[in-house]
Parts: structure tokens; sequence; C-alpha cells
């Protein structure tokens, strides 16, 4: 709990339908020092996306639809341009397709600035969010 | 269905290329076991060159090949058939026809044998049992396939339900490992429920697996005797009243008196398990479930009712497929294996019966179960 809480007095959308992802990357994100904010599902997070601007989000990418994410993302973008979008997805197992967010190709449609797979380590996450902030 | 087999004849003479492409021009045949009809596509070669080239531009199916040819023989060409590993039966003819010919050509991998001088009756006869051959071999190529396909997806998605629990769980650790809720371990009650709850998913899963697996491989020793069916209707009903209670679920059985039947106890629990505790899970508070069961002759009608969320007709549609779970806001934190039904689907199976399913949207479904009583072997 001594982490430094760098990103005191930034706002960061958390958005998963899988309560155990929402609650755990929430946590990351609190004890980076970010006022969080959750949505269980694509609806509640347009509603959110329109009503607040955030500095950061960290979307799931199936949710009521298998694109919902690329949707907010798109929306979010929209809005503020200059938000970082980290899109975090199981969708390799759950449909085999391979993305790779590396590649300028995959990122030119992806409207996310990075895309992380399930699973992944808080430090792998707070590396991201600290490359993405700066 | 119709198939079209590309057969080529290769043969220094022409009016013997000739009287066979007459032959074969407009003779097809059914091929019931798949319900195919069979016909040809016919092409020509009068030299091992010509024959060679042939092969390179495109794949035949059939080759009547000719033993005696101007630029080598018979034998060479299937070598070269076989070394190449084409996907096509060889059919081999010649006027020098003697036993050794026959022999050699068979173990360097001709599939018949022609004589000549041969009616147009024999070359049918002789190019119908090659076709037949060779349609139904893809066929079953292909069925070999799709199986292992399936079998690929199901693994595929099992392990991603199996992945998924020991990532929150992991998550979950990793979080208590760096202190990230503070010193205090009450900050922490909801990380360890939330992490049993999900061990018991993964148990719940994996008790269901094997309970699959088995009834599949046919392994699960089944111990069938007399008892009264009503019995293990109320015996589920009390296993899963605590659960009902908890969202004022009301469970009835309309069932008068015993219900004699024969089978496997074990078996009938899973049945039952299945079907009260899937009423329950999608029931809507205050909701009612009703168990229906009666004899009629030979078999046992079993139907359980609720009064919950229902399903729409595209999801019926997908309701039996393995590991089948319906993402949407009415079952949002419903638990569930995604293997029940098709346990339950391959247990009616062995007692020669049926699961079927009605279901309206935000109203309720019911699940009818039917299944012959069993002979003791």
């Amino acid at each position: 709990m001594k982490k430094k809480q760098e990103f005191k007095g930034k706002k960061a959308l958390v958005v998963d339908d899988d309560q155990d992802f929402l609650e755990q990357t929430s946590m990351i994100m609190q004890s980076l020092g970010f006022e969080t904010i959750s949505a269980d599902s694509q609806k509640k997070a347009e509603e959110l996306i329109q009503s607040t601007s955030f500095d950061i989000a960290v979307l799931d990418l199936m949710l009521e639809n298998h694109d919902s994410g690329f949707i907010l993302s798109y929306k979010l973008k929209k809005k503020n341009p200059e938000t970082p979008v980290i899109m975090v997805t199981a969708v390799t197992a759950e449909t085999g397709l391979v993305f790779d967010s590396n590649s300028a190709d995959t990122r030119s449609w992806i409207k996310a600035d990075t895309l992380l797979n399930k699973g992944i380590r808080p430090e792998q996450l707070e590396k991201e969010i600290r490359r993405l902030m700066k | 269905m119709n198939e079209k087999l590309r057969l080529l004849v290769v043969d220094d003479e022409p009016g013997m290329r000739r009287g066979s492409v007459r032959a074969l021009r407009s003779f097809s045949f059914p091929v019931k076991e798949i319900g195919l009809d069979v016909s040809f596509d016919l092409s020509e070669a009068g030299s091992g060159s010509e024959f060679r080239s042939r092969m390179e531009k495109g794949p035949f199916d059939i080759v009547l090949l000719d033993y005696k040819l101007p630029d080598c023989n018979g034998l060479e060409l299937l070598d070269f058939l076989q070394k190449s590993r084409y996907d096509l039966l060889t059919i081999m003819m010649t006027a020098y026809a003697s036993i050794e010919v026959a022999i050699s050509a068979t173990k360097n991998g001709a599939f018949d044998f022609l004589a000549k001088p041969f009616s147009p009756e024999e070359l049918k006869l002789v190019v119908r049992k090659a076709g037949e051959c060779l349609v139904l071999q893809r066929q079953a190529k292909k069925l070999a396939e799709e199986k292992k396909q399936i079998r690929f997806q199901f693994l595929s998605v099992l392990s991603h339900e199996l992945k998924a629990p020991l990532n929150a769980i992991e998550g979950y650790l990793r979080l208590m490992e760096t202190k990230s809720g503070g010193d205090s371990i009450s900050n922490y009650e909801k990380m360890i429920s939330r992490s049993l709850a999900r061990i018991d998913g993964m148990q719940k899963l994996i008790y269901d697996l094997l309970d699959l697996t088995r009834i599949e491989s046919g392994q699960m020793k089944r111990h069938l005797s007399d008892f009264n069916f009503a019995e293990s209707v109320k015996k589920a009903i009390e296993t899963f009243s605590p659960d009902a209670a908890k969202r004022n679920v009301k469970i009835t059985f309309e069932g008068a008196g015993d219900i004699p039947f024969k089978g496997d106890p074990g078996e009938m629990d899973i049945v039952l398990n299945n079907l009260v505790s899937n009423a329950v899970k999608y029931n809507r508070p205050d909701g009612k479930i009703t168990i229906r069961a009666a004899l009629s002759g030979e078999f046992l009608d079993i139907s359980v009712s609720d009064t919950g969320i229902g399903m729409a007709q595209d999801e019926l549609e997908r309701l039996f497929s393995e590991f089948v779970r319906f993402k949407k806001d009415a079952n949002k934190g419903v638990e569930g294996s995604g293997l029940g039904l098709s346990i339950l689907k391959r247990i009616a199976e062995l007692y020669n019966g049926s699961v079927s399913v009605q279901s309206k949207e935000n109203e309720g479904t019911t699940f009818t179960v039917k299944l012959k009583k069993q002979e003791q072997k």
C-alpha cells in the first residue's frame, strides 16, 4: 500500500462484465491514485462517456456485443482524442483470433492504444499506464 | 447430390481411348450410403509423357492406365503416382494379362485390373467399384476431420473456461501479495469470498466434465435397479430448497403417489439436479417451479417449469451445445459450467429418450425429459 499515488486527481474508466476483473482492475487503478469509475456493460459505459471526461480507460472487448470495446473506444476518442485506451481481452481464447497490438496495421483499425490479454499481472498493467500517461 | 469424378484414360491406341470414353460418357451410378450420384468428367492421354503433363495440370480421381505405352511401361507410371501421393485410384488395363502383371500392379498400388479386350459393361463395373470406394473413403476422411475439429474446439473452449477462474483467483492473490487493499485483513474479505466462489465454479465444471466424458466413453458403470422416482424428485427438491428459499422461489411437485421406474438412480439424480438447479438459477425472485412426473407405458415423462427469464428463439437453437452460456443482463452473476444440458441430453439418449424445451422470453421455460424404462441385462 506504500505505492505512490502518482496519478492523484486523474480519472479512470474501467469497463468489464466480469465482476472479478472489474474489481481487480479498479483496485490497481486506485492504488495508483486514480479516481476510478466502473461499468459492467457497454450501455452503462456509454452513458458515463457522455457525462464524464476521463484521463484513461481500460476496456474489455467483449461485453453485450463482440465488439463492444471497439465501439466504446471509438466514442471515447471522438469526445477526447487524447485519452489513452487500453483494451483488455480474452478474445484469443474465445475466438481463436490473434491480434498483435504492436503492428501498425492492427493499431490503425483497433482504435485503442494498447491491447492486452486477460490474465496480465498488475505490474504489466501499471507499466502500460505509465507509458501511455506520459 | 451430384459428384463428378475426373477420370483420365491413358492408352496409346486411339480406338481404346475413344471406346472407353464412349462407354463412360453418360455413365452414372448412385452411392446410396451417402446419397450421392456419381458421374464422370473424362480426359485422354496417348503416352506416358502426355500423362505426366496432364497430371501436372489438374488433379484426377481415377486413372485408367494401359500397361504398355510406347515411351514407358505402366508399372513405372504407377510408381510415379505412388511417390507423388496423388489422391486417386488407378485401374491397370493390359492385353498381356497374366497373373504376374496383375500381382505386381496391385503391389504397386493399382486399385484394380482390367484384361483387354473388355466389354463396356466390364469397364463400367470396375470403374463403378473404384468410384464408390473413392467417394466413401473421402467421406470417411471428411467425417474424421470434422470430428477432430469439434474435439479441438471443445478443448480450446474448455481450456478457456478453466483459465478464466484461475486468472481471477491469481489476480486477487497478487493484489493481496502487494497488500493493495491496505494492512487490515478485513479489507480482503470480498476478494477471499470471490476467490472461493470461483474455485467452487471450477470444481463444478470439473465434476460435470468427468460426468460427461464418462457417459460419452460408455465407461460409466450403470447400476440399474427398481426404485421410486417420486423419492428422487423429493430428494432433488430438498437439495435445492436452500437456494430457492434465498430468492423466495417456491418448488412444487405435482405427482401422485409412487412412480416405480427401472434405471440408474444416480443418473436420475444428475437429470433432476440439472433441471431443478437451472429452474432455480434462471428464475426471478418470488418465482415458482413446478415439477411433474408420470409414467406412460414404458416411458417416464418428467417436466420442470419455471417462471424465469426464459429464452429467445435464437438462444433456444444454440441451447444444447457445450459451454453455451448466454451473456445478458437478466442472467448476470448466474454461475454455471455450460455443460449441464449436454450431460442431460447424453443421459436421455442412454434411456432411448429425449429432452425438449419450450420457452418464452421473460415468462419462463419448461424442460420435458422422456426416459424409457431400462431392462436388466
